[in-house]
């Protein structure tokens, strides 16, 4: 019965999942074009950044893309299932060693920078 | 009175659907199989309501009386039954041994009432079931931290007012949530996902109808 139940929903869900968004990873440089409805016109925004986080939770993914925007850091975070996502770029491959790249926020600079998977 | 159609139903659980602008909802999903058993008619019964059945009922937990029911109206056992009071022209409408699909009676948009039984939390004091803020943690207070404090005047009136939030059970109590909106109908599964919550646990039985406040909640 709770399996059956649990069926149900998985198909649901499934029938969601954006596969069409190329493989990324924390630490990789990418640009996210979001679709935003101003007034009654569609455009296509894009934000370029650093992924700091992934939330790996099926169809309830998200990611966090930080990048810093005239001296002020600013981070967004996408759902990775969203329609509104119209596209996802792999801008560079970046060498991390955590899931979690919070101590960005503390980096300035130099020091903020991530090491590119082909400078290794 | 509600008369507005409905199906009795289980709730799946909940899950979330991304809309075509992008905007996410979040949806509890009912699934509903249910076939017409019986009516009710005026001239016989003195009102108007089909006789919904749901469920699988085994042939040892059937007595007689049910299965001659059953036999009667030419179905299987079922397990749940429920009176659907409704218009004349809607139980003309249904017939004896027909299944009722989902989208025979519902459409994305709808307004709909539900009803179904709560989670059961047995006896709960005051804080847990009627969120009372309880006493002072420190202070020297001595057992008397979860208490609900004095429940009435002394002489006058010389009782305790009647509906007076005291411990007791909570929840197990049969709850209608009205106005929630139908997000998706899936004919092919017979499956209903209602935007937000509905009363009860995974797998509860619950009953979807027509809101009451709205006419039967549907657009037209």
């Amino acid at each position: 019965m709770a399996s059956a139940t649990l069926s149900i929903i998985q198909a649901l869900e499934s029938a969601q999942l954006r596969k069409d968004l190329p493989e990324f990873r924390v630490g990789d440089t990418v640009a996210v074009h979001y679709k935003i409805v101003e007034g009654d016109k569609l455009r296509v925004q894009v934000f370029k950044g650093v992924v700091i986080k992934r939330h790996r939770a099926g169809l309830q993914s998200t990611f966090t893309v930080r990048k810093v925007s005239f001296n002020i850091g600013v981070e967004r975070m996408f759902l990775q299932n969203s329609p509104r996502i119209e596209k996802l770029e792999v801008v560079s491959r970046g060498v991390v060693r955590r899931g979690r790249l919070y101590y960005l926020r503390d980096l300035t600079g130099k020091a903020a920078r991530i090491q590119d998977e082909k400078d290794r | 009175m509600n008369q507005f159609p409905g199906v009795i139903g289980r709730k799946i659980g909940m899950t979330q659907l991304f809309l075509e602008d992008g905007s996410v909802v979040p949806c509890t999903v009912v699934e509903s199989n249910v076939i017409v058993v019986g009516k009710r008619t005026q001239e016989k019964d003195g009102y108007d309501a089909v006789i919904l059945g749901s469920g699988e009922r085994k042939e040892k937990h059937t007595s007689k009386a049910l299965a001659g029911a059953f036999k009667k109206a030419g179905v299987e056992p079922r397990r749940t039954l429920r009176e659907l009071r409704c218009q004349a022209d809607f139980a003309a409408s249904v017939e004896v041994g027909a299944a009722l699909k989902v989208d025979q009676l519902f459409e994305a948009g709808q307004f709909v009432d539900v009803q179904g039984t709560t989670k059961g939390r047995g006896f709960t004091g005051v804080m847990r079931r009627h969120h009372f803020a309880g006493n002072v943690r420190t202070h020297g207070t001595h057992e008397y931290r979860r208490h609900g404090g004095s429940i009435g005047t002394n002489m006058t009136p010389g009782r305790v007012k009647k509906g007076m939030k005291m411990p007791g059970q909570h929840g197990n109590k049969t709850r209608s949530v009205l106005n929630q909106k139908i997000v998706k109908v899936v004919p092919e599964q017979n499956l209903i996902l209602i935007h937000g919550g509905i009363p009860g646990a995974r797998n509860g039985l619950v009953f979807v109808r027509g809101a009451v406040k709205r006419h039967g909640g549907k657009a037209s």
